[in-house]
């Protein structure tokens, strides 16, 4: 399973989303490979991922992907993103 | 002893003295201390490594296009120009700064784990591409400046690692109004350019009896959304850029002249001239777009090491973050202070040029991935202080500043100041002008002086901490009492 952290320039927030994804996972006891794509490429990266976590407004920029897109308000909060990421990952 | 120190020289030789070796080698130092599997070792210090080459291939297709504009600026106006582009000059330092950058990346980070550890400044900088292009800074000015050998580690490293824990405790006050107090702070090198935009917004409040309506209640229109993505920005801004000065050069000296100057071949119409300036703006796009490449690459596994590593020496600390952590507290603010930037580095050029005369300063044009990201969030400071007048204002004054302070930096960044593209951000610009007019003091004087400088940082900012950050004030608020962050 691939999933793809997507942020404005691919460099410190969307790596930031990377480390909390892994985390998450590590938590909810999955495996996935995470990758970091800024919003330039993300929509061509978005056809080899199955999941894709970013925040709201660039989930608008990002428009309609293949993929599920979950969006994160806060960048720390672990919690948040372990229930949308178990939520997202049943659906799968 | 013979096989001794023929291996040592090759090391010295062939790893320690090759930037990209040596990123890798720090990589792989970080991994093996967090006891990663040996997969994950490998694959993350060959990764780091190739990131680095990645960078140094964007360099060369960064040096090539910037190179006519140069030319296109200096013979429209008669003066230096620059786009301040933090990868683009990140990238042409490391041909010549790579290995001393490398080494006070790692260094530096250390430095800054040591003094979180010691005093009450418990912030991690998690910023990876920051520490990276403050290494790059320093780097060029301390040897700028004539330091050698040991020391200019040594004092690098320390004045990294002071500037990566004193700005997140100066700009926390700020931070607490945007998050509404969530246990995050600032780890990027505009703050400076924040906490004036929150000031701006204080500002505002108390000139209009209050707040002003909240950038967040207006309407957008949708149209303006594409200015969200950085790299289009760029490209756009770069066009005008190169085409109005391209244009200007031309109707000054005529085609002939202007099409010699660019070095293109005699008999080279206008048109195939103009279109030649458009390739050239597309492709600083192009280099900027592998430089990142590169610098995700590298960033990529050196940040969750250093993560890790950080959560062993000072556990609990408050991680400082990139900016774009602010955004989704105001969206609407971030597109208002990215405009109000630009007109506000539009207006500080105009003034530059006006001054020009007197004091010889370059002519510093908007680049737009600094305006992006330091405007934007200089808009989300100055909205949470200040509502949206106060995102307006934040953001005019950062802008300011980013033209501004870019214009004395070059002036301390010896060759490498001639290279068309400098730092953006201001905090780059303020400490590397602090830094290197002190440093260019030369020898003892120098060295001691910017140790100096960064004592009296560390002494300011604990003050500050536990003055303001620790009994909870927030800007336009006052002290709301809030447990102390960070503890």
């Amino acid at each position: 399973m691939k999933i793809l952290a997507v942020c404005g320039m691919g460099l410190g927030s969307g790596l930031l989303l990377r480390m909390q994804v892994e985390k998450a996972l590590q938590r909810i006891g999955k495996q996935a490979d995470v990758e970091v794509a800024d919003i330039g490429v993300a929509r061509a990266m978005a056809q080899t991922a199955d999941l894709i976590v970013t925040t709201r407004e660039l989930a608008e920029r990002l428009g309609d992907v293949k993929p599920r897109v979950i969006t994160i308000s806060n960048f720390v909060d672990l919690e948040e993103m372990i229930r949308k990421l178990k939520e997202a990952l049943q659906d799968l | 002893m013979e096989i001794l120190s023929a291996i040592i020289g090759f090391l010295v030789n062939e790893v320690f003295s090759k930037p990209y070796y040596l990123v890798g080698l720090m990589t792989a130092i970080g991994l093996i201390a967090l006891r990663r599997p040996i997969s994950q070792i490998i694959g993350g210090t060959l990764k780091a490594t190739m990131g680095f080459l990645i960078l140094v291939v964007g360099a060369i297709t960064v040096i090539q296009a910037l190179d006519p504009l140069g030319k296109l600026i200096l013979g429209a106006t008669g003066v230096r120009g620059v786009v301040p582009t933090n990868e683009a000059i990140v990238a042409l330092a490391q041909r010549e700064y790579g290995q001393l950058t490398a080494t006070l990346m790692f260094l530096g980070f250390l430095a800054s784990l040591v003094i979180a550890r010691l005093t009450n400044l418990r912030y991690v900088f998690l910023t990876g591409h920051h520490i990276f292009y403050m290494a790059t800074m320093l780097a060029v000015i301390l040897v700028t400046a004539g330091l050698t050998g040991i020391w200019t580690i040594i004092i690098g490293a320390i004045l990294l690692g002071t500037i990566m824990v004193v700005m997140p405790a100066f700009a926390q006050p700020w931070m607490r109004a945007v998050t509404g107090g969530e246990k995050i702070a600032m780890g990027h090198f505009g703050s400076l350019g924040y906490i004036a935009g929150g000031v701006a917004g204080q500002l505002v409040a108390r000139l209009a009896g209050g707040k002003t309506k909240s950038t967040e209640e207006i309407e957008f229109p949708a149209g303006l959304r594409f200015l969200r993505e950085p790299m289009v920005g760029t490209a756009v801004a770069m066009l005008f850029i190169y085409l109005i000065f391209a244009i200007w050069y031309a109707a000054r000296v005529g085609t002939a002249e202007a099409v010699k100057g660019v070095g293109l071949p005699e008999g080279t119409t206008l048109a195939s001239y103009l279109m030649a300036q458009v390739l050239n703006a597309l492709n600083f796009g192009v280099g900027v777009a592998v430089i990142l490449l590169g610098v995700r690459t590298i960033i990529g596994e050196v940040v969750p090491a250093f993560a890790g590593i950080a959560e062993r020496i000072v556990p609990g600390a408050l991680p400082a973050l990139d900016c774009p952590v602010s955004f989704p507290y105001a969206p609407n603010a971030v597109l208002i202070g990215f405009l109000a930037s630009v007109v506000g580095g539009l207006v500080s050029l105009g003034l530059i040029a006006l001054i020009q005369p007197v004091l010889a300063l370059a002519l510093i044009l908007p680049g737009m991935v600094p305006h992006f990201f330091t405007g934007g969030t200089a808009g989300v400071f100055g909205n949470a202080t200040g509502g949206r007048w106060g995102a307006v204002l934040g953001g005019f004054v950062n802008g300011v500043m980013i033209t501004f302070l870019p214009a004395f930096l070059l002036q301390v960044l010896g060759a490498l100041g001639f290279a068309n593209t400098t730092f953006g951000d201001a905090d780059f610009a303020w400490y590397g002008i602090v830094i290197g007019n002190i440093a260019r003091m030369g020898g003892i004087v120098g060295a001691a002086g910017v140790l100096i400088v960064a004592i009296l940082l560390v002494a300011l900012a604990s003050w500050f901490q536990s003055r303001y950050v620790e009994r909870g004030w927030v800007p336009g608020q006052g002290f709301v009492g809030q447990p102390a962050s960070g503890r």
